[in-house]
């Protein structure tokens, strides 16, 4: 049973159609990146997976259950087994790191302060932060910003860890940090990871499978060498980071789930 | 050019906007009123709220009711001496404050205030995802964010009311007294044998409805954001102007009310 299911799934926003019947699995313990332009449905992809946002069609599974019947504590149950990194970070301004941190277990799961105390320093050792809990997000660095924002997503230990642009407005040698530290997560936490990324280096970096978005369908899919190598002219432009190519000549649906 | 198809059309868009604003407004209402009971409660952050639109509101509510109390003395001492009935002075100074001035200015100073503040950062916490971010922590947004600031201002602009009044019939109070020479004695035995329960009652439920408007309109404008910092700020202006109308049509709509069927 796939971990992650999104099954004929479409999205229209304002007019735009940004999701048009597409499908993608993920696999227990397998790390998916997305890539794709800016404003291709990446970020939406993730949003209807924690039911952010709801399908005009199609289903959404996770462990085999379907996300849209979910009410209540079932629904609370799965934003716990899921950790959603947003990509400006999203720290409560009015908390602490500690406090962001360490806000599932005191708003939801009461949990004993001292115990909420341990598991905020273990969390965000686990993302290489010492010292931090009485910082306020605003203190931050921008990469520093990121990794809170994973110590808070992991701090109920998830089986599903999403990543939006983790990587975006960060320096290189940050943005590597942030890789390693995605890689490390998945093998000391085995869990299952979706990131959605437009930078190439990130995505050859974490990736199990890359599945390609375009026009609102996954048009590609494959292993990071699979794509590296990839005769799909699509793929090939947004890879090689080519400015002019099929995606910049406006033309659409020709391709579908290929890889030559 | 707007043609007549235009200028319609812009009427039409006008209407429909009027009517899904009250629609939004009625449905946070309803949400926020479910989630009042809703576990875990949250108490602390009612607390935390009321301290920051209580407490905090407490001095500007004290100056301008003040100044107000100061201003109807003075004003009603220019018709009054003419007919040599300054005596009257603390009547009409207590009763158009609680029965009118307090409640309306209490709610258009916390609205300002307040209100502003309320949407400016609840639109700051939903243009950089604070707000998603709660609902995939497992929180409600309407319970952990707009239920504390309803319950605060439901209690506190009463409380403020409270005081205002006070503080406005003490200023009315030290103009009557030490500059048109009316004793002490006199000016508070004509305050207090003017009021009756009922002006206070009346003042003092319409602040109730005064509060839950200042908090729905905040919350509603400030959770509805669009467009980054540009939103936020044009969500803030609408917050203020939409509450101030809302506030002064309500209370046209309470007075007539408590006029006719309150004797």
């Amino acid at each position: 049973m796939p971990m992650i299911e999104l099954v004929d799934v479409s999205k229209n926003l304002a007019g735009k159609q940004v999701l048009d019947h597409m499908s993608l699995i993920v696999e227990e313990g397998e790390t998916k990146v997305i890539i794709g332009r800016s404003g291709v449905g990446k970020s939406v992809t993730l949003k209807h997976i924690v039911r952010l946002m709801e399908p005009d069609t199609g289903q959404v599974r996770v462990q085999g259950r379907d996300v849209l019947s979910l009410k209540g504590k079932d629904l609370s149950e799965l934003h716990r087994q899921i950790g959603l990194v947003f990509q400006g970070g999203a720290l409560f301004d009015s908390l602490t790191v500690g406090e962001n941190v360490g806000f599932v277990l005191r708003e939801h799961m009461g949990t004993k302060p001292v115990e909420i105390e341990e598991r905020v320093r273990e969390s965000l050792a686990l993302v290489g932060l010492y010292n931090v809990e009485q910082v306020m997000p605003a203190d931050l660095s921008g990469g520093m910003k990121k990794r809170v924002a994973l110590a808070r997503a992991i701090c109920t230990r998830p089986k599903i860890i999403l990543y939006d642009e983790p990587t975006t407005g960060v320096d290189p040698i940050t943005a590597d940090a942030i890789n390693l530290l995605i890689d490390e997560l998945h093998d000391k936490l085995k869990v299952t990871s979706i990131v959605v990324t437009h930078d190439m280096r990130s995505a050859y970096k974490v990736a199990d499978r890359i599945a390609m978005l375009y026009e609102g369908r996954i048009i590609a899919e494959g292993t990071p060498d699979e794509m590296r190598y990839s005769h799909n002219p699509y793929v090939h432009q947004f890879i090689t980071g080519a400015a002019h190519g099929p995606i910049t000549e406006g033309q659409s649906s020709i391709v579908k789930n290929s890889i030559d | 050019m707007t043609t007549p198809r235009g200028f319609y059309a812009t009427i039409g868009r006008r209407i429909v906007n009027f009517f899904s604003f009250f629609a939004g407004l009625v449905r946070l209402t309803v949400q926020t009123l479910v989630q009042i009971p809703a576990r875990p409660l949250g108490a602390y952050r009612f607390f935390e709220q009321s301290n920051k639109i209580g407490i905090n509101s407490f001095p500007i509510v004290s100056l301008v009711s003040f100044f107000i109390g100061v201003i109807l003395a003075l004003q009603t001492a220019y018709i009054m001496q003419k007919m040599s009935s300054e005596i009257y002075i603390a009547s009409i100074v207590a009763v158009s404050l609680t029965r009118e001035l307090g409640p309306v200015i209490t709610a258009l100073i916390v609205a300002g205030r307040s209100g502003a503040g309320i949407t400016a950062e609840l639109g700051t916490m939903a243009v950089t995802e604070q707000v998603d971010a709660l609902q995939t922590l497992g929180s409600n947004p309407i319970k952990y964010l707009v239920v504390p600031r309803f319950l605060s201002l439901t209690v506190m602009v009463p409380v403020l009311t409270v005081f205002a009044n006070a503080i406005g019939i003490f200023g009315g109070y030290l103009i009557a007294v030490y500059r048109l020479s009316i004793r002490s004695s006199l000016y508070m035995n004509m305050t207090f044998q003017t009021l009756v329960y009922k002006d206070l009652y009346t003042g003092l439920i319409k602040t109730i409805f005064f509060g839950m408007i200042i908090a729905i309109v905040a919350c509603f404008e400030g959770l509805n954001v669009r467009g980054g910092a540009e939103g936020v700020g044009k969500a803030t202006t609408r917050s203020v102007v939409n509450t101030f109308i809302l506030i002064i049509a309500s209370d046209c709509f309470f007075t007539a009310l408590f006029y006719f069927f309150w004797e």
